[in-house]
């Protein structure tokens, strides 16, 4: 047969400079208009992005970072007051994120911390495999267990505008995969945060835990050292020039890695968040091809071979 | 008499014996994926115990380490600064190895253990598509071409020496009686067929007692067996086809063998029956290079002695009186002609000195004691009766394929047990060497050792001096020569080996006999065989690849000993013995070819493929594994040098089994040539014998194409996911698909040839990712539940992987396109020739420049025709010229230093004698 002979009928293209100046300008011609697009999505967003780890130490504890640690770790009140000025209509939904940087949730230790088996069902709430060293305290095991649960996000924001409460939707601000997988309806915290460190935010024990939203987003881990997470959504637009007045319990310990941490607000367009990476990578590949595609016809001309 | 070796010699006897136990090989392409294996071990090991304390300093400063010192009081106390990892504040020193130990499992997919895998699976393919080539088919003996082994195809395309046998390999070993001269008479110098020649039918027709005599020896003298048939023909099994053409011969003279019954031997002479007596067989061995029989003639009573042999061993041994002059000159005249010639002699025996022999033979052949020298006492003062010459067709496209071959680069080596001149003449008709002017023929001999040696010195002065010149020498040297050059001046030897592209190896001279006898190995071995056997040993010391071709038993272990046996299975009724031959322990290196001229495709067409095949399927295979580690190196840096990997381990497994192993298995059918072009520019097959296509420089090109892909790919979704998509699962199948595209395009810029099959697994495998990963996401238990729909759903992620595929493949399609264009390799030059028909243009330069480079060389150089080194030259210059180019313009300072690397290469080759 003719596979047998190797005779199957081939195409075989070569690099004609026809053929390879004709791909790098059609690549270019379609990239600079994706990367415009992209880049104009990307501005499109509308994001408001308050740093506050430092301003919300109080002067007495802000000159040294042990100050600071000092004073995160003890018993003063946190309350911060921020105050936020919307500098373009906003459309609803406004996303309200807060970003860590500097945390390293992809680290090997902490990103197996955790148990999914128990995460899923109250029939194996003891299991506690590869959770240590959160996984049982005062001889109980801990549910939810490992260090991602453990070190759970607990800043808190409220918002007002113009002296009245602007409400921030918690609901339906994890995946809807993950409550209806893989954490489970019937699976509910207990012995959490009872150690003798305690790590990050207590949860409620009554409610179980697909329904502990803050809990599914942090326990979904960043690959990136600087992330955002979704905090809950604005359902109502705001207008420009809008005032909003933020405010928030900085509880998290940040100081110790001199981590930032940055209140997000943010619109979203067809691209997501803001993200210029895609447009600039876009319009500078597609103008690197269409130099490329100048040059080689150039050189063809000057010198065909 | 040659041809006694297509006997089938059992296990115990001296030819069974010295077949040896072959030792498996390993082509030199394994050697070099071996080598380069090592070097991305030792890689591994550097960048392990690199991350393996960069982890470690990692986890001592920021993890660790108490970054403040608290005053008591507070609840909280001591927290370093990455408190959420909660290290164990003090470890046991065992917790140092552990983050290595992790890096090294991460990058323990470094090296493709999939590549052994891959490897042996188109290896066989290789092998199949040679079992199944119509075109190497011989319809008329109804054989195809047979890959034994099916793990050295490459080293076919490898191939640098030609080490072949004559009879049955060059030639068809179908013998015809041509001439004879009985008694000083020529019969068929003018038809070319003493068969037809009216004047021998006329001698036999009136009964001529010489050639009648002569006749009843071809008969007679022989171990012929005849069968008659029911319908009264009587056909001939014979051992030798020289025995065989004579029986024949004889009886188209009249003088019939009619069968052999017992000791009876019925000869039939022109209807009549004469019956003799077989008394005795002293049978032929290589050594005393005769046979004789001694017969009663059952009518008279008288008993007679009959021999046959080669000339030295016949001739000498006359009557004292007897001219053998006359003899000498029709052996010699044969010769020229390329003929086999044989002496018939016979003596008539008194009855006592029979007897007396007789007794002694008997007891001899029981103790085969001093069995020879019982045969010599009687086989002297013969009368020489005339001499026969028989043709030993060439095969089919013999000249041709040398041509081609030679042409190829090949260097030959014909090795023959005839004599010197038949050699010579053989090698003249099948394009071996040249006829003067263009070539020129430096003979080696002598009969002491000084005489060989000056011998082999002023050849070798002769060839360094006309090197220079555009001449093709060759030299011939004969087994004793050979012997002793081989022993004591290996060295020089070696350099003659190197700078003649052909040379022939004849038999030796009955004069040097005595001595030879004296070599303990040649007792071993058998002379030539022995020899060849070094002689094939001393080609590969030097790192030269060897191919041997044979057809018979005798060259078995020569061919076990060369990197490449190929057998020559093509003869009727030859063929069993030989496959029995062959396979008996020797299932290593050989390939079966019908006819010698089968072996052009087999190097050019199958052995070429299959070296670049191989090439790209072992680089290729390297460059996924190192893209896919140099992902999780780079991932590492950012993870607090932890040792994560950002691939979950369904995706790490399937990637090396399923999306990346099943594209490049179809570039099994990849052709960069079309058979056509490669056949008609042999020269092509310069790229693979110098390892041009795989070499640590080429892998070096894979090695950084994938560090670039690898950073391609992950700054690119790093960055493109990054804030609020930062999510593991997410990120890891972008960069995971981000990978697959790319080495879809990677397959595709390198496959020279597209068939449906090659798009069908390049594109089809990027299907069967998707489908594969939307059905892992279907699974609610899998980590990766529901992230490839909702990837899918997002134009960020198409996005991103056409952005990843463009600034992946941009700067390669650039970087191959400029080579292409600006500095092409003679496979572009041809690529483009066959692909846009413009063949003129390229047929041109291609000779000549390849030629230029011997002309270019000076004496000096001594290795430098044969300097291939491809490695460590510029990735951009592999056109073959380029070292010998460079040579040529060498400024003076240049030049030292270039004649002190030559130097180096030239002691490399002997050192290792």
């Amino acid at each position: 047969s003719k596979f047998t002979q190797q005779e199957l009928p081939a195409c075989k293209p070569i690099l004609t400079p026809k053929w390879v100046i004709t791909a790098f300008t059609i690549v270019g011609i379609i990239f600079i208009p994706i990367g415009i697009a992209s880049l104009s999505a990307s501005n499109d967003v509308v994001e408001i992005v308050d740093r506050y780890e430092t301003a919300c130490i109080p002067e007495d504890s802000s000159g040294s970072k042990d100050a600071k640690i000092r004073f995160i770790q003890g018993n003063s009140s946190k309350t911060c007051n921020r105050t936020l000025t919307v500098p373009k209509h906003m459309k609803n939904p406004i996303y309200v994120y807060y970003q860590l940087d500097n945390f390293y949730q992809n680290h090997r230790r902490y990103v197996k911390s955790r148990n999914d088996q128990q995460l899923r069902s109250n029939d194996s709430a003891s299991e506690t495999d590869g959770c240590k060293p959160e996984a049982e305290a005062n001889g109980q095991p801990i549910v939810p267990c490992g260090l991602i649960a453990w070190s759970l996000f607990n800043d808190t924001y409220n918002f007002q505008k113009n002296n009245a409460q602007l409400a921030v939707k918690k609901k339906g601000i994890s995946w809807k995969s993950d409550r209806d997988h893989k954490f489970g309806k019937d699976v509910y915290p207990k012995n959490f945060q009872q150690g003798s460190l305690i790590g990050g935010a207590s949860l409620n024990e009554s409610y179980p835990l697909s329904d502990q939203e803050d809990l599914i987003v942090w326990m979904r881990t960043a690959a990136l050292p600087t992330f955002r997470k979704l905090y809950g959504k604005i359902e109502v637009d705001l207008e420009a020039n809008d005032v909003i007045q933020v405010t928030l319990e900085n509880r998290y310990n940040t100081y110790s890695f001199n981590g930032k941490k940055k209140l997000v607000l943010s619109t979203t367009t067809w691209l997501g968040g803001k993200n210029d990476f895609l447009g600039i990578a876009y319009l500078a590949v597609g103008g690197l091809c269409l130099f490329l595609a100048l040059s080689f016809t150039g050189i063809y001309f000057v010198k065909p071979r | 008499i040659e041809n006694l070796h297509d006997v089938f010699p059992g296990n115990e006897t001296k030819l069974g014996m010295s077949r040896g136990v072959p030792e498996p090989k390993l082509t030199a392409v394994d050697a070099m994926i071996d080598k380069l294996t090592g070097a991305i071990f030792v890689f591994q090991l550097v960048v392990v115990i690199v991350l393996g304390i960069a982890g470690n300093v990692w986890k001592e400063t920021e993890a660790i380490k108490i970054n403040s010192i608290l005053i008591s009081g507070f609840v909280m106390a001591h927290r370093p600064k990455q408190w959420y990892v909660r290290y164990p504040p003090e470890g046991q020193w065992y917790e140092l190895l552990i983050i290595p130990l992790r890096f090294e499992l991460l990058c323990s997919i470094m090296i493709p253990i999939s590549i052994k895998v891959s490897l042996d699976l188109v290896k066989s393919l290789y092998a199949k598509f040679i079992d199944w080539d119509i075109e190497m088919y011989d319809p008329e003996s109804g054989t195809s071409s047979h890959a034994a082994n099916t793990a050295i195809s490459e080293d076919l395309g490898q191939v640098e020496y030609i080490l072949t046998d004559k009879t049955g390999t060059l030639t068809e070993n179908r013998m015809i009686f041509r001439r004879c001269c009985i008694s000083g008479i020529f019969y068929g110098n003018e038809s070319g067929d003493a068969l037809k020649d009216v004047d021998l039918q006329n001698a036999v027709f009136t009964g001529s007692p010489d050639v009648i005599r002569f006749l009843s020896i071809m008969a007679i003298c022989n171990t012929v067996v005849p069968t008659k048939s029911k319908s009264g023909t009587i056909s001939y099994k014979a051992q030798s086809q020289d025995e065989d053409a004579l029986v024949n011969a004889a009886a188209h003279l009249h003088v019939t063998l009619a069968s052999k019954s017992g000791n009876i031997i019925v000869i039939n002479y022109n209807g009549s029956n004469i019956q003799y007596e077989l008394l005795d067989t002293l049978e032929f061995t290589s050594d005393r290079k005769r046979m004789s029989v001694v017969v009663r003639d059952c009518q008279n009573g008288k008993v007679i002695l009959m021999s046959k042999g080669a000339d030295e061993a016949i001739l000498p041994y006359s009557f004292p009186g007897q001219h053998t002059k006359i003899f000498c000159e029709a052996v010699e005249q044969y010769a020229q002609l390329g003929l086999r010639t044989l002496c018939l002699a016979w003596r008539e025996l008194m009855e006592d000195e029979y007897r007396e022999w007789s007794l002694m033979f008997k007891e001899a052949n029981s103790t085969l004691w001093r069995l020879a020298e019982v045969c010599q006492r009687l086989e002297h003062n013969l009368e020489i009766l005339g001499v026969t010459a028989i043709e030993d067709h060439l095969q089919d496209g013999v000249p041709e394929t040398i041509e081609m071959l030679r042409k190829a680069g090949m260097y030959f080596w014909m090795l023959t047990g005839d004599k010197q001149s038949t050699a010579i003449q053989i090698a003249l008709s099948c394009n071996f060497i040249s006829p003067e002017p263009k070539g020129q023929l430096l003979l080696i001999d002598g009969k002491t050792e000084d005489e060989v040696f000056r011998s082999l010195e002023r050849v070798l002065l002769t060839m360094r001096i006309t090197t220079a010149e555009h001449k093709e020498v060759a030299f011939v040297i004969d087994g004793w020569a050979l012997e002793i050059a081989l022993k004591h001046h290996r060295k020089a030897f070696t350099e003659l080996a190197i700078l003649s592209r052909t040379a022939l190896c004849c038999r030796v001279t009955p004069s040097q006999k005595a001595q030879v006898l004296q070599s303990s190995l040649a007792m071993l071995h058998g002379l030539r065989y022995g020899c060849w056997v070094q002689l094939v040993e001393l080609l590969k010391s030097c790192d030269y690849r060897t191919l041997a071709i044979g057809d018979g038993g005798n060259d078995v272990r020569m061919i076990q000993q060369a990197d490449i046996g190929v057998g020559i299975s093509g003869r009727e009724g030859l063929q069993a013995a030989r496959a029995a031959d062959y396979s008996i322990g020797s299932n290593i290196n050989q390939y079966f070819i019908a006819e010698f001229r089968f072996l052009t495709r087999l190097i050019l067409v199958h052995g070429r493929y299959s070296y670049n095949r191989t090439a790209f399927l072992s680089q290729y295979s390297f460059y996924k594994s190192l893209l896919i580690c140099f992902i999780q190196i780079l991932f590492s840096f950012i993870s607090g040098v932890s040792g994560t990997s950002l691939f979950n381990s369904v995706s790490l497994m399937a990637y090396n089994v399923f999306y990346t192993s099943i594209p490049v298995m179809v570039s099994v059918l990849d052709k960069d040539l079309s058979e056509k072009t490669v056949m008609q520019h042999p020269q092509i097959l310069f790229y693979c014998q110098a390892g041009r296509l795989l070499n640590p420089s080429t892998f070096a090109g894979w090695f950084g194409r994938s560090l670039y892909h690898a950073i391609v790919v992950f700054v690119i979704s790093m960055h493109a996911y990054a804030n609020e998509k930062s999510e593991m699962e997410e990120v890891a199948m972008v960069a995971l698909s981000g990978c697959i595209w790319l080495q879809a395009f990677v397959v595709a810029l390198e496959t020279n040839s597209f068939t449906i099959l090659q798009h069908l697994a390049i594109w089809g495998n990027l299907a069967a990712f998707y489908i594969i990963n939307w059905i892992l996401s279907a699974l609610p238990a899998s980590g990766m539940y529901t992230i490839m729909f909702r990837l899918c759903r997002q134009p960020t992620y198409w996005l991103t992987m056409l952005l990843i595929t463009v600034a992946g493949m941009g700067p390669v399609l650039a970087l191959k396109y400029f080579r292409y264009t600006y500095t092409p390799s003679k496979i572009n030059i041809l690529q483009q020739a066959e692909r846009l028909g413009g063949p003129i243009l390229s047929l041109g330069n291609i000779e000549p420049q390849s030629r230029s480079f011997e002309k270019e060389v000076s004496p000096l150089s001594i290795t430098l025709p044969k300097n291939r080194n491809p490695v460590y030259e510029p990735l951009l210059s592999d056109s073959p010229n380029s070292t010998r180019r460079s040579l040529g313009t060498v400024t003076p300072f240049d030049f030292f230093q270039s004649s002190s690397r030559l130097s180096s290469n030239y002691s490399r080759d002997y050192k290792t004698n």
